[in-house]
């Protein structure tokens, strides 16, 4: 564990809770974000890390050792530190910028240089920005440095507070990149304040939402989507993110239907013609007698065939395609489109047959990302889309049923 | 003498006198430095002490705002009441005089530094020492040196009067002048260096306090 946060309290002089009861383990190479409203207490959280701020109560450990008992300067000079308004020194040229805690550090003038000009490329700008100054740099160019600055001493965690906040979108999501390059491939640790819902669960490994000093939620950016903690999580992530993020986080057994048609091989063509017609439908599955799914058979099919006590087995379409039930309908939505079938068999792990997925399904979860979410009254268009509401509407936290 | 004219007889004056002139000019000069150095040399940790501790702001520049509206003059004489006649109480006088500009200039310099930096500069593991060598100062150094400017404008011209106290200097040539009769050009000799010391100055530091202003780009 490479940072262990526990207990943590923070209470002002006036009485004030700013952080109540803080716990995190966070492993080397993780990405934590911080997300709450203002006056959360997550720029606090995060700057007791570095001992710009000390806890009332709770300890804080890195790779074992207590920071509470180190030189707050020594510490300092071993996390990276980035703030929203870059930070950089105006009167030091960008070389000096970079070669701050290197020179802090004691480290030899060419050794600085070296890593200066190993920083620039990692920040992806020219290596004759150097020798310029930050005024002269854009906004996006500057936290690019601010960035880099952060891991010119090799530091193994890098605490950031809102940095991107004050940049356009363009010149943010570039940045992201940059941060998540340098976190996947650089193995660096990340704290990460926001309060940019999109960039926490783009960025983060983690999330942890935090209202009033205290944690609400900590968890993937998957599970929080899929099962926010309570209200404050879902107003947080907002209703359209939800919807949004339906495909990614809604498995196929959440919309399939749990009643398909199904016959067994030893059955004739007369028991599927009446099953049909009883059931409205033109396809039945074919199932052995544990309900394993061994193919299907087409009303097409059976028009060509005259005998109508010919089992079902000779001539049941072996060549199924299906989907299995605990799948994300992100990953399978395009596959089964593309199929062009009407339908889908659902399958469990021992290609049980579960369910069926309708293409009319498909097409409305599709719709609801692309168009946000479906007004509160109308109703809805199949039974299908009832059950997708529904399961909607429970993702939503809802709890107005 | 007298068909000389004003200028001929400022002339005259200077060729025969120039190196008293000039060493008036020098002790007038030194005098002023001299208190204003003391001036900077409290003013300046004054100033950067009550940047840290703001709630002393009020009260300190208060007190130096206080000394300022004496009249020199009055000044001069209260301090003669101590110190005695001579130079100590003027460069005394001038210390007093140069404190507000040296100290409000100083508090505003470091102020006027933007705290992002000062938060990264800790942040990073800057020890309050390497922040204020490193940032503060170098970011407020050019304000700082203009309160100085201020403050030595405005100490030549008490110390001119410090000759009423004895003092010497430059404003013993423009009394001499005023009790001669028609001593306009002796006035003169005194009263133009004088004002060419004070201009002088101000250029040399405001030169000084652009060289000093931070770079903060590339160009030139």
């Amino acid at each position: 564990m490479l940072l262990s946060m526990e207990h943590l309290r923070k209470e002002y002089p006036n009485g004030k809770v700013a952080v109540d009861d803080f716990n995190l383990q966070v492993d080397r190479g993780e990405f934590i974000a911080f997300i709450g409203t203002s006056g959360s207490g997550k720029t606090t959280t995060m700057r007791m890390i570095n001992r710009m701020l000390n806890q009332t109560s709770g300890t804080i450990t890195i790779d074992g050792k207590d920071i509470s008992k180190m030189d707050p300067v020594k510490l300092r000079r071993s996390i990276g530190y980035v703030i929203q308004n870059t930070g950089l020194m105006p009167h030091m040229t960008i070389q000096e910028n970079i070669e701050i805690v290197p020179k802090l550090l004691g480290w030899s003038k060419e050794k600085r240089a070296e890593q200066a000009h190993k920083m620039i490329e990692l920040a992806q700008l020219p290596d004759d920005m150097l020798q310029r100054y930050p005024g002269e740099l854009s906004g996006g160019q500057q936290q690019r440095i601010g960035v880099v600055r952060a891991l010119a001493a090799d530091q193994q965690i890098i605490l950031m507070d809102e940095p991107f906040g004050a940049l356009d979108p363009i010149t943010r999501e570039s940045l992201q990149d940059l941060v998540k390059h340098l976190q996947e491939d650089l193995g660096k640790t990340f704290i990460f304040v926001t309060h940019d819902m999109d960039e926490a669960l783009h960025l983060a490994t983690r999330v942890v939402i935090m209202s009033h000093g205290k944690q609400v939620q900590v968890d993937t950016p998957e599970n929080i989507l899929r099962h926010p903690a309570n209200e404050f999580v879902t107003n947080l992530i907002g209703e359209e993110r939800l919807i949004r993020a339906q495909p990614n986080i809604l498995t196929v057994s959440q919309i399939m239907l749990k009643t398909p048609v199904s016959i067994t091989p030893d059955k004739t063509l007369d028991d599927a013609i009446d099953l049909m017609h009883d059931r409205r439908v033109d396809t039945l599955l074919v199932t052995d007698d544990k309900g394993v799914l061994q193919g299907f058979v087409d009303l097409d099919d059976i028009n060509r065939i005259t005998d109508g006590t010919t089992p079902i087995s000779r001539f049941t379409n072996r060549k199924v395609f299906y989907v299995q039930a605990n799948s994300l309908i992100g990953d399978t939505v395009d596959r089964i489109l593309k199929q062009g079938v009407k339908n889908v068999p659902v399958v469990d792990a021992k290609k049980h047959l579960v369910g069926i997925v309708t293409r009319t399904a498909l097409v409305d979860i599709v719709y609801d990302a692309l168009r946000g979410a479906p007004d509160a009254d109308e109703e809805p268009a199949s039974p299908i889309n009832a059950d997708i509401h529904a399961a909607a509407n429970h993702e939503g936290g809802d709890t107005a049923e | 003498m007298k068909d000389l004219g004003l200028w001929g007889q400022l002339i005259y004056y200077f060729s025969h006198n120039g190196m008293y002139v000039l060493s008036q000019f020098n002790q007038t000069f030194l005098v002023s430095i001299y208190g204003v150095l003391l001036g900077a040399i409290v003013g300046i940790p004054l100033g950067i002490w009550i940047s840290q501790y703001r709630r002393l702001s009020p009260v300190i520049i208060g007190a130096a705002n206080v000394i300022q509206t004496v009249p020199s003059l009055a000044m001069l004489s209260i301090l003669m009441l101590g110190l005695g006649l001579g130079q100590t109480t003027v460069v005394v006088t001038v210390f007093l005089y140069s404190l507000l500009p040296i100290i409000k200039n100083t508090y505003t310099g470091m102020l006027s530094v933007d705290p992002d930096v000062l938060d990264a500069g800790k942040g990073m593991g800057m020890t309050r020492w390497q922040v204020m060598m490193t940032i503060r100062i170098p970011l407020s150094l050019s304000v700082i040196i203009a309160g100085i400017r201020n403050a030595l404008v405005i100490g030549i011209g008490i110390t001119v009067i410090g000759s009423f106290i004895g003092s010497g200097g430059l404003g013993d040539i423009i009394i001499r002048g005023t009790n001669a009769t028609n001593g306009g050009a002796i006035i003169l000799a005194g009263a133009l260096p004088t004002a060419l010391m004070a201009i002088i100055t101000d250029l040399v530091l405001s030169f000084i306090e652009k060289r000093l202003t931070p770079k903060t780009s590339s160009e030139h």
